[in-house]
């Protein structure tokens, strides 16, 4: 390390002695981030990470997996996900174990990929299982872009779309206790950082926007420690983040996509938290309403662990019963999941 | 010409696709016997060993299943301190195959055996009807080595206080290369898959106290050093900066999400020495082929304070630290 500027907030960082400071991570990239940097190793034992509803598939309600199964297993039907989402358990299994069944269920890494499957395979229906943030919308209204231009007629989406500013006015209210925001890098690329700064207004407590190298993440914590019970709002992305954002993916969205009611895993129905096709475009949807339905295995507390509620030690499956070998709850099958970040990198 | 059902029905094209591929490539006295069983010399402590390879495609970037299926078992037999002498070639061909691609292959896997020093003593095909989701071409290689008389095998709970743990070179380039073509991304990231033989040789016959030594394959570097660990009871700790990783590999996983630690390698070794023939093992492997980009990652802790907590740790490149746990989960797709 030869930046003293830096050497200076890692031993600040390390040597923070005040009053108990809990910081709310709301990206499950910066999830991992944190722990692949090791970073609450280098922090005192006053400072406190707090994963939040941030991981795409964790906040899945048990609703979509299970109409995704059915539709795995409906004739002539095919579908097609990122590779997290099909080992989350549904009601009855998960996608991977539909598959064993003979659902018709494959891995794809973009979902531009489904264009061309469906045109190679007309008489294929596809239904690409759409779930994600602000940052991953832009992609699948891309997708229905392709789709409407070449006119295909057998590929569907079946959303689970989900946006940040009305989850964490969900977590304030209801979980609380939470002195600053990490604000998602990634999401605020897309909306402009300018939505962070109207929350912090809003909700009295700061918000610094982040990207995802150790350094940058240690001046984010740095910077939310100084600004804690004041209140606030911090740019430290730059580079990749504007205050008005990525208009022409926002205009892209609002071309084929509305704000909707959404479900989130343990938080239930809230007001205004995601987004779904607009009318006009209903023909490129699987069957996304009123797949609110949510139900976690026994003894899972991932919907406690999701709010920050609690941590995922204190779930009494953590590393037990539940592993990323054997994931009971979605937090430990995600990549970007808290529980699987604690687990695998000994947090 | 295609591989069809009759190349497998044990008659004439039977015998025909033996004599002008297989025969053609691992001619020598043991095999154009052609018996039931190949009769060969050898005495003293036998090391056997088995892999089959299944991988699409079957011809990559920097090698092939051929290339492939004599460096895994020939690396297998060197990390029990063996001296690789005889391996078998058994073919599974599906109908429809390339014949073209099929003397690429065996072409390749004689070339790699002459380099390992082995010889291809007895083999096998059948041929198999064509199912949609496979490469075309299995390939199983059984080998047997020698161990050398006064060689203590290495062993996996054979780590001491201090040792430290050398890495023959980057990680992650075969799973990077396969995965890249899998996915139609270009660039220039090639296969490592190599045969130890010069470097373990050195090793060896040098006498370094090489306390384990093991191929850096499925599971990644993360997996096998957490096998160390436990089977030693001691802790681990690595130094992330001096993991090395080509930029174009590092480049690959940031866009995918990837852990070069997890990934699969099918021409590198990890070591644990102890620390006083350290450098001098770090020299040897450096001179040999293939190890080139050999790093000192980490050392050994075994004593009071490591005692309840046996595992891996890292210290990041900005000075924190974090448990590197054994590969999860199906991790990535079949690759070897």
């Amino acid at each position: 390390m030869s930046n003293p500027a830096l050497d200076k907030i890692i031993e600040e960082l390390k040597n923070y002695d005040g009053r108990e400071i809990r910081l709310m991570e709301v990206c499950g990239t910066h999830t991992a981030a944190i722990s692949e940097n090791g970073i609450p190793s280098m922090l005192s034992d006053k400072i406190k990470l707090i994963s939040g509803p941030g991981c795409p598939v964790c906040v899945t309600v048990t609703a979509v997996i299970d109409t995704l199964i059915e539709l795995s297993l409906t004739e002539k039907t095919c579908v097609l996900t990122f590779g997290d989402l099909i080992r989350v358990k549904g009601t009855d299994g998960s996608l991977a174990d539909a598959k064993a069944r003979g659902g018709n269920v494959r891995m794809v890494y973009s979902p531009m990929d489904s264009i061309k499957l469906a045109k190679d395979n007309p008489d294929t229906n596809f239904v690409f299982a759409a779930i994600g943030f602000e940052t991953t919308t832009p992609v699948y209204a891309l997708l229905i872009e392709e789709a409407e231009k070449l006119r295909l007629k057998n590929i569907k989406i079946l959303t689970s779309l989900k946006t940040m500013p009305e989850v964490i006015r969900w977590v304030v209210k209801n979980a609380g206790n939470i002195d600053g925001f990490i604000a998602p890098g990634h999401v605020a690329a897309v909306t402009g950082g300018g939505i962070f700064n109207d929350l912090s207004k809003e909700l009295g407590i700061p918000f610094v926007v982040s990207g995802f190298e150790g350094e940058q993440l240690l001046m984010t914590i740095y910077a939310l420690l100084k600004m804690a019970g004041k209140g606030g709002y911090k740019n430290l992305y730059k580079s990749a983040v504007s205050e008005e954002g990525n208009l022409s993916a926002k205009e892209k969205v609002a071309k084929y996509f509305e704000v909707s009611d959404s479900s989130w895993r343990g938080m239930g129905k809230i007001p205004g938290s995601g987004m779904a096709l607009k009318p006009e475009y209903r023909q490129f949807d699987a069957g996304s309403y009123g797949l609110d339905e949510d139900h976690e295995p026994a003894g899972c507390r991932c919907a406690s662990v999701l709010v920050g509620a609690i941590s995922p030690h204190e779930c009494p499956l953590f590393g037990k019963k539940c592993t990323p070998d054997n994931a009971h709850g979605a937090c430990m099958v995600s990549t970007e999941g808290s529980c699987y970040n604690y687990f695998i990198s000994g947090r | 010409m295609k591989i069809t059902m009759a190349h497998g029905s044990g008659g004439e094209s039977t015998s025909r696709l033996i004599e002008e591929v297989f025969s053609k490539y691992f001619n020598n006295e043991y095999l154009s016997e052609l018996s039931d069983s190949a009769v060969v010399p050898g005495a003293g402590r036998l090391a056997i060993t088995t892999d089959s390879f299944v991988v699409t495609p079957v011809i990559f970037p920097g090698g092939d299943i051929g290339r492939l299926s004599v460096c895994g078992t020939v690396n297998d037999l060197l990390m029990s301190g063996a001296v690789p002498k005889y391996i078998t070639c058994g073919c599974i061909l599906e109908e429809g195959l390339d014949m073209e691609i099929l003397d690429k292959v065996i072409a390749s896997m004689a070339e790699t055996a002459r380099e390992a020093g082995v010889v291809v003593v007895t083999g096998d095909t059948k041929v198999v009807e064509k199912h949609s989701d496979v490469s075309g071409l299995i390939i199983n290689t059984s080998g047997v080595g020698f161990i050398p008389e006064g060689i203590d095998a290495p062993g996996p709970s054979h780590l001491e206080d201090g040792d430290k743990i050398i890495v023959s070179g980057n990680l992650g380039d075969h799973h990077a290369a396969i995965l890249g073509t899998r996915m139609g991304i270009e660039n220039d990231i090639i296969s490592d898959n190599a045969p130890l033989v010069e470097m373990t040789r050195k090793l060896m016959d040098n006498g370094l106290r090489v306390h384990a030594m093991r191929d850096v394959t499925r599971g990644g570097l993360g997996t096998v050093l957490n096998e160390f660990a436990s089977a030693s009871k001691c802790q681990i700790e690595l130094s992330e900066t001096d993991i090395p990783v080509s930029p174009s590999v590092k480049d690959f996983c940031g866009i995918l999400g990837l852990n070069p630690i997890y990934m699969g390698n099918e021409g590198k070794m990890v070591i644990s020495v102890h620390k006083d023939d350290a450098e001098k093992a770090l020299l040897l492997i450096k001179e040999s082929k293939y190890g080139e980009n050999a790093t000192v990652i980490g050392e050994v802790k075994k004593g009071k304070e490591s005692a309840d907590n046996i595992n891996v740790i890292v210290r990041t490149k900005i000075g924190g630290k974090r448990v590197v746990g054994p590969m999860y989960g199906e991790g990535l797709p079949r690759i070897c």
